[in-house]
């Protein structure tokens, strides 16, 4: 098959599943959905990774054209470059790993085919956003995994006790995301009316060879604006708050929609704009402050959350601002592989939690588990790996992408660098205190649930596995040079090769000697908080109380450093406020009252002409020879007959 | 101009031009006062023949005959029609032992 087959193959085959599931679903056995979704999602792996095996030059596929005035044309294009193949690789692939473990962790839900429906839209939506050749079609893709999110964090709305809140989270990332994705627009629109094409080429030939001055206002409002689209997408302060609540959809969602592939549509967007983003440097500036910020005050919040999939929350969004800071250096390659192996690690993670969750009878509170490693000794395994894993333990993959970005802060200044470090430590810290809280000491839930612990099946623990050594070979994409020699920083060499824009970049390189440096500080500092954490987390009858007695900082990070309320007060209650006048005056006032009234006269008017109709056979004739009379009469008048 | 094979010194075009319409405002005028429903009939065959008469007329002034075949189809129509009336006149007598036109105002509620 040509590569043009290939890519509609990527394309439409989940499109196919979600349609078929969706049509169909409701008298197919769980079995057979799950596999159609499965393998839906996975057939197009199986496709991009061919296309990887013989990759060299980017391919262009024109399908149609959208729309064509005189001034400018949208086309229906792709484009599969290093970055979209990359990122089509991550999407498939993670997502069929889901896909099989939604098919244990969804066993006996109601609405299972509509959640594989649901899940294969996500897939479909996900491709056309990074395969897409314009900012049209990734805008595209950016509302369709934004409707996606929405239905698959209300999934269980009609769920009894928890039904409401679900919807309500839905709610609140919908609508978060509708103001990031506000940017995306007026940025479309900043494009079009400068270049007359939203074409990612030709706006980048455009920029690279024109001369462009720098920090241009021009440059810097769209930058900016492509920003909030990220932020909003992407979690970043102040857009991140819907994150943390979007954990009230299945496990599995949270794995691929917020934790590996969606959440990071902000990072494509920007290393896909990377040429305008060079230009601006005022905008790398500010991109560079919100993602440390937002790592920062994440990992904060992080450290004292109870909830085992708020922890994964906080820590995706403190993750997420990692590569941020990537992106505000310039590291665009160390950001998409940070992307890369935090996919690895962070989808381990919230598919262990799922299988915890499950073994727990729905029970997401850790200060009500423990023990558990004798129980499930696989998934004990697994989430130890993805828990090193993300604490940059020394060579697993986030060691390697952590040490990159920790790498570019160095070379920009101490102050980032330090931040950065205190940021990873507080990883560290938060991660491994859920983790000896959930597997280690002893079992603190009731004795119902205690009887019923359990490893999860095959399906579920299958998929963790694979994600396991992933996340522990991960770091090989992109070894740095004292390890790897010739063979080092594989993955920016690939990027930079086919990515338009990349190869002009240069991020800063440090010395051999330095990077050694930075890794053993690094290391030290990880390995200390992992036996601090165990010292005091680990213990066999952990006072517990302690542990919900929050005081001082404790009780601003068990609070979220009380943003809610704030965001609450500051825009929630005005715009309330404001709604309810409008209701009053405008709605009650003025569009009810006149409507009645409305309505109120054409009754009484219609019983006024009621009255012509009296039932006399003399009256109606009267009228209907009046009528004849001046009919005839105007027929007269208006054709001048008395002129003949 | 008038045609020559049907000139008739004391034919008057005026006339029967005055005549038919006071005849079809006699049988309107009737139609719209009298409530007695065969008296109603009668006006409407007078409306009805107050414009064959006219037809006739004209199709005398001109000279040319396609006139007359309107009024003969207006004929059987007004005869058909005649027939039709009657018998709903009669039934309606049987019925209700009235011919009164007002009486159908039971149907409006």
């Amino acid at each position: 098959m040509t590569n043009e087959q290939l890519l509609y193959l990527i394309l439409l085959l989940p499109l196919a599943g979600a349609a078929i599931n969706g049509i169909f679903g409701k008298n197919l056995s769980e079995k057979l959905i799950g596999t159609i979704g499965t393998l839906m999602v996975a057939i197009p792996f199986l496709t991009a990774a061919s296309i990887f095996a013989s990759f060299d030059n980017p391919i262009h596929v024109h399908a149609f054209t959208m729309l064509e005035m005189d001034t400018f044309r949208l086309d229906a294009g792709f484009k599969i470059d290093s970055l979209s193949l990359w990122m089509t690789m991550i999407i498939t692939g993670i997502g069929s790993l889901i896909h099989i473990f939604s098919i244990g962790y969804m066993h006996d839900d109601k609405g299972f085919y509509k959640f594989f429906t649901y899940l294969n839209l996500f897939v479909f939506s996900m491709l056309i956003l990074v395969l897409g050749d314009n900012y049209m079609m990734l805008f595209f893709g950016w509302e369709g995994v934004g409707v996606c999110s929405f239905l698959l964090i209300g999934f269980h709305y009609a769920d009894k006790i928890k039904g409401m809140e679900n919807s309500l989270a839905a709610r609140k990332a919908f609508i978060m995301n509708r103001i990031g994705d506000l940017g995306l627009l007026v940025a479309c629109f900043l494009l079009l009316g400068k270049f007359g094409t939203l074409n990612y080429d030709q706006i980048g030939i455009a920029t690279i060879l024109g001369e462009f001055q720098k920090d241009s206002v021009f440059m810097i409002s769209v930058t900016l604006s492509l920003f909030l689209a990220a932020t909003g997408k992407s979690a970043q302060i102040p857009l991140f708050t819907w994150l943390p609540d979007a954990m009230a959809g299945p496990t599995p969602v949270s794995a691929l929609i917020h934790a590996a592939t969606m959440v990071t549509a902000g990072i494509y967007l920007t290393i896909r704009s990377n040429f305008l983003f060079e230009l601006a440097p005022f905008t790398q500036h500010i991109i560079l402050f919100i993602g440390l910020a937002t790592a920062l005050v994440a990992a904060f919040i992080a450290m004292k959350q109870n909830d085992i999939k708020k922890v994964l929350a906080y820590s995706t969004v403190s993750q997420l601002g990692f590569m941020f800071v990537a992106l505000g250096l310039g590291a665009y390659t160390v950001a998409l592989f940070h992307v890369t192996t935090h996919a690895f690690f962070k989808a381990l993670l919230f598919l262990g939690s799922g299988s915890v969750i499950h073994a727990n009878h729905h029970e997401q509170d850790i200060t009500k588990m423990g023990g558990l490693k004798k129980y499930m000794p696989t998934t004990h395994l697994v989430f130890l790996i993805g828990t090193l894993a993300i604490s940059g333990f020394p060579f697993l993959s986030g060691f390697f992408s952590k040490d990159e970005i920790f790498a570019a802060a160095f070379g920009h200044g101490y102050l980032v660098f330090g931040l950065m470090v205190l940021a990873a430590a507080m990883t560290t810290t938060y991660m491994f205190r859920m983790y000896f809280l959930v597997f280690h000491g002893t079992f603190r839930g009731d004795s119902h649930t205690e009887k019923h612990l359990h490893e999860s099946g095959s399906l579920m623990t299958l998929p963790l596995i694979v994600l396991a050594i992933l996340s522990v070979i991960g770091g090989a994409l992109n070894l740095p040079s004292f390890l790897a020699g010739d063979h080092a920083h594989w993955m920016n060499h690939f990027l930079e090769e086919t990515t338009l824009g990349l190869a002009l970049v240069h991020p800063h390189h440090l010395e051999d000697g330095t990077a050694i440096g930075i890794m053993i500080g690094t290391t030290l500092i990880t390995l200390s908080l992992i036996f601090w954490a165990y010292s005091v987390y680990a213990k066999t009858n952990y006072p517990i109380s302690k542990e919900q007695q929050f005081k001082g900082w404790a009780e601003w990070s068990s609070n979220k450093l009380y943003l809610d309320e704030l965001y609450n007060a500051l825009f929630v209650k005005p715009t309330e406020f404001i709604s309810a006048r409008l209701l009053m005056i405008v709605e009650k006032n003025l569009l009810y009252d006149s409507i009645l009234k409305l309505t109120s006269g054409i009754q009484i008017g219609g019983n006024q002409v009621r009255k012509i109709q009296t039932g006399m056979l003399s009256n109606y004739l009267y009228f209907m020879i009046l009528g004849v009379i001046l009919f005839v009469g105007y027929s007269l008048y208006y054709f001048k007959f008395w002129n003949y | 101009m008038m045609p020559a094979l049907i000139s008739h010194a004391e034919f008057s075009k005026d006339f029967y031009l005055f005549l038919c319409p006071i005849l079809f405002t006699i049988g309107a005028v009737g139609l719209m006062i009298r409530k007695n429903m065969i008296v109603m009939l009668m006006c409407i065959e007078l409306m009805l023949n107050s414009v064959n008469l006219l037809m006739v007329s004209f199709a005398n002034f001109f000279g040319q005959g396609d006139a007359h075949i309107f009024v003969f189809f207006i004929v059987v129509v007004a005869a058909a029609e005649a027939t039709v009336g009657l018998s709903i006149i009669l039934m309606a007598f049987r019925n209700l032992r009235s011919i009164d036109v007002d009486m159908f105002k039971k149907l409006k509620n």
